[in-house]
């Protein structure tokens, strides 16, 4: 494998207002180019402060951070000034959720992609207009030339996410962040988003994290999962050997929980209880609480997140043993709770 | 627990297992935008327009569409939080609001809704007991009763009372919360549960959880449901009988089973599609659809579908296709019908 685009090591946030709160702890994961990456948790995971994080758009003074991040070669936690403007949006772009709070209510599409344009790249205000044109043909908006003197209340949600992505890539980034960019959309648009993100990776090359609590949508975009649980990576691996034999239980337990056709008329399996308080970090393993396979040791002992090959696990007891890095002691037998 | 005269069955069942629960006909509502000249020629948006359909007794009905199409605005004249421009409504074979029929005091305590913010449609100053309380001593349940009632049901959809009784609903998760929600509308004892997106919001290993909770009480309560989702999967789990609307009107209904097997309305088709396959192998390649749900302020002439239908002719423009029953149970408006099936 060639340099990866991105490497981060043993990224830690912690936010300290009331009471402090251990967002993301000890995360470590690279992204080569040209590869989409999905980070698949539920709410309260850590996913979208990680891609902030890479951003660096949290407060500092409320935010501590430890750990490395390197983009493209750049350290991006030491960045600073000009070099961190630069940064943004054109080493690494963002697409929002909520593409309706994202843009500028009083200026037109047109006019924020190629100001946006002009703050990276020298060109003047004509050829800045004609780039944000051929970035509005190139995520197939319709009638593009209208579009880009309209105003963002003007457009529909679909449109105005496919302007958003238009946006992010206009300086041609090597790492597009996606923060659930297809949450807020209805089914049908948010196919067409998915193909057009997947389509333009293609041609662009570009690496890409798409973060989404919806495991269809991971499916869609993904050549790999990383699977958040309380502010960590439990397990990483590539989206079809997630799909066939999840290892880690909280992986298996979303997977059960996915509602399909053949479950109807029988209960859902269920993974008991609600995710972990961030602030009140247990010395053992986050899960544990809610895990059928979960031993004494998983009460007092933090996995640690161990790669092998291509594949990721933090877990004392993985399920699926024997496709799973198997790390289960014979002696140790998971007792029930 | 009925025992209390008060808050014995609002309405008990009247006409039998053969007569349905909700009968729809006809219902409308435009709602009217400002502007026009003189406010003579505003333009209105038509959120329902001739809706009709029968729930049965102990049925789930899942309603689908994308937003916009007019769900939700349903389960809200249905709830008569607004008032329909025209339409029938029978609950249980009786005309509801009118002298002969079933007084809305009465109805509104047959029928509960349960709404998708969890958060927002909870008092945030009442803790949950008082919160599931309240609404029966309005209706003249003694306060103990009433209190003891609240903790019954707190207990059966899985908070101890001991614990969660005196929370506020700041201090609950997500999934917590809408247990709440669910408890205080089975505070009345009704025949009828309006769900309106009320797994939507929750993450997907607490959604499981509240699912199997609704399939328990149902069993349990004999309840009936209409279940508003946006999501196909959980339709197909939960409901009996599905109905497909897109922009204002039904397009398509019929029994869940044939509905998701052979869907005969295009859009029902394009529908299912769009939903991702969860096999890595077997990625969507193309989008069923382009572009966006129109506008419902000024839908298409003709078949409201036929500008995003792959298989639209000159006809849909000008007939409105309505809709026709193709096998027992299994309704389409769509002018190919046939040629579908």
């Amino acid at each position: 494998m060639t340099r990866p685009v991105l490497s981060v090591q043993n990224l830690s946030v912690q936010f300290n207002g009331e009471r402090t709160v251990n967002a993301v702890c000890d995360l470590s994961f690279d992204l080569a180019a040209g590869e989409a990456l999905a980070l698949l948790g539920e709410s309260g995971s850590g996913k979208s402060v990680t891609l902030r994080t890479l951003l660096r758009l949290h407060n500092p003074r409320r935010t501590r951070i430890s750990g490395h991040i390197e983009v493209a070669g750049q350290k991006v936690l030491e960045l600073d000034g000009r070099d961190l403007q630069r940064y943004r949006g054109g080493v690494v772009s963002m697409v929002f959720q909520e593409a309706g709070s994202a843009f500028d209510p009083v200026y037109t599409v047109g006019q924020q992609i190629a100001e946006f344009v002009r703050a990276h790249e020298p060109v003047d205000a004509a050829a800045a207009r004609a780039r944000a044109l051929e970035m509005l043909e190139r995520v197939q908006i319709p009638q593009a030339k209208r579009r880009l003197d309209a105003y963002p209340h003007e457009l529909s949600g679909g449109m105005r996410q496919r302007a958003m992505i238009a946006l992010a890539l206009a300086c041609r980034p090597q790492l597009l962040l996606a923060d659930e960019p297809t949450t807020a959309l209805d089914a049908t648009v948010q196919i067409q988003i998915l193909l057009l993100l997947r389509e333009l990776q293609r041609e662009t090359g570009m690496a890409v994290i798409f973060v989404t609590h919806d495991i269809g949508a991971a499916v869609e975009v993904a050549d790999r999962v990383a699977v958040m649980y309380a502010g960590r990576i439990v397990e990483d691996r590539e989206v079809g050997a997630l799909m066939a034999a999840p290892g880690h239980p909280y992986s298996a337990g979303l997977l059960a929980a996915t509602v399909g056709a053949e479950h109807r008329g029988q209960p859902l399996t269920t993974i008991a209880g609600a995710p972990p308080d961030l602030a009140s970090a247990s010395p053992g393993c986050a899960f544990a609480p809610r895990c059928t396979q979960a031993s004494a040791r998983c009460d007092e002992q933090q996995p640690p997140l161990v790669r092998s090959g291509l594949e990721a696990l933090a877990c004392w007891h993985p399920v699926n043993l024997e496709t799973a890095v198997d790390r289960c002691l014979p002696s140790e037998k998971p007792h029930a709770r | 627990m009925s025992a209390d005269p008060v808050l014995s069955l609002a309405s008990p069942d009247k006409g039998g297992p053969a007569q349905p629960l909700l009968s729809v006909t006809g219902l409308r509502k435009h709602f009217a935008l400002p502007g026009g000249w003189l406010k003579r020629h505003a333009a209105k948006v038509r959120a329902v327009d001739d809706v009709s359909f029968t729930v049965a007794k102990g049925e789930t009905l899942g309603v689908v569409g994308e937003s916009g199409c007019g769900k939700s605005t349903t389960a809200r004249l249905i709830a008569r939080l607004i008032e329909p421009d025209a339409g029938e409504i029978l609950f249980d074979g009786e005309a509801i609001g009118e002298q002969s029929g079933l007084a809305l005091k009465d109805f509104r305590r047959s029928l509960q809704m349960v709404f998708q913010d969890s958060y927002a449609s909870l008092n945030p100053r009442m803790p949950t007991a008082e919160a599931v309380a309240y609404g029966p001593q309005v209706h003249g349940m003694s306060a103990l009763a009433a209190r003891q009632r609240a903790h019954e049901l707190l207990d059966r959809v899985g908070l101890a009372p001991s614990v969660f009784a005196q929370r506020y609903p700041h201090e609950l998760s997500g999934g917590q919360r809408q247990r709440v929600n669910i408890a205080r509308a089975l505070a009345f004892e009704p025949r009828l549960l309006l769900l309106d997106e009320s797994v939507a919001a929750l993450d997907k290993s607490v959604q499981a959880q509240v699912l199997n909770l609704l399939q328990e009480l149902k069993a349990e309560r004999q309840l009936t449901y209409l279940f508003i989702s946006h999501d196909l999967h959980v339709v197909h789990y939960l409901a009996d009988r599905v109905m497909v609307m897109y922009l204002g009107i039904v397009v398509e209904t019929g029994p869940v089973e044939a509905l998701y097997r052979a869907p005969r309305h295009p859009y029902t088709k394009a529908l299912l599609s769009a939903v991702p396959s969860l096999d890595p192998a077997r990625r969507t390649q193309k989008s069923p659809l382009s572009g966006d749900p129109p506008n419902p302020i000024n839908p298409p002439s003709g078949c409201r579908f036929r500008d995003r239908c792959p298989r639209a002719e000159a006809r849909c423009a000008s007939e409105v296709p309505q809709l026709r029953q193709t096998t027992p149970g299994h309704w389409a408006a769509c002018h190919f019908d046939d040629r579908v099936a």
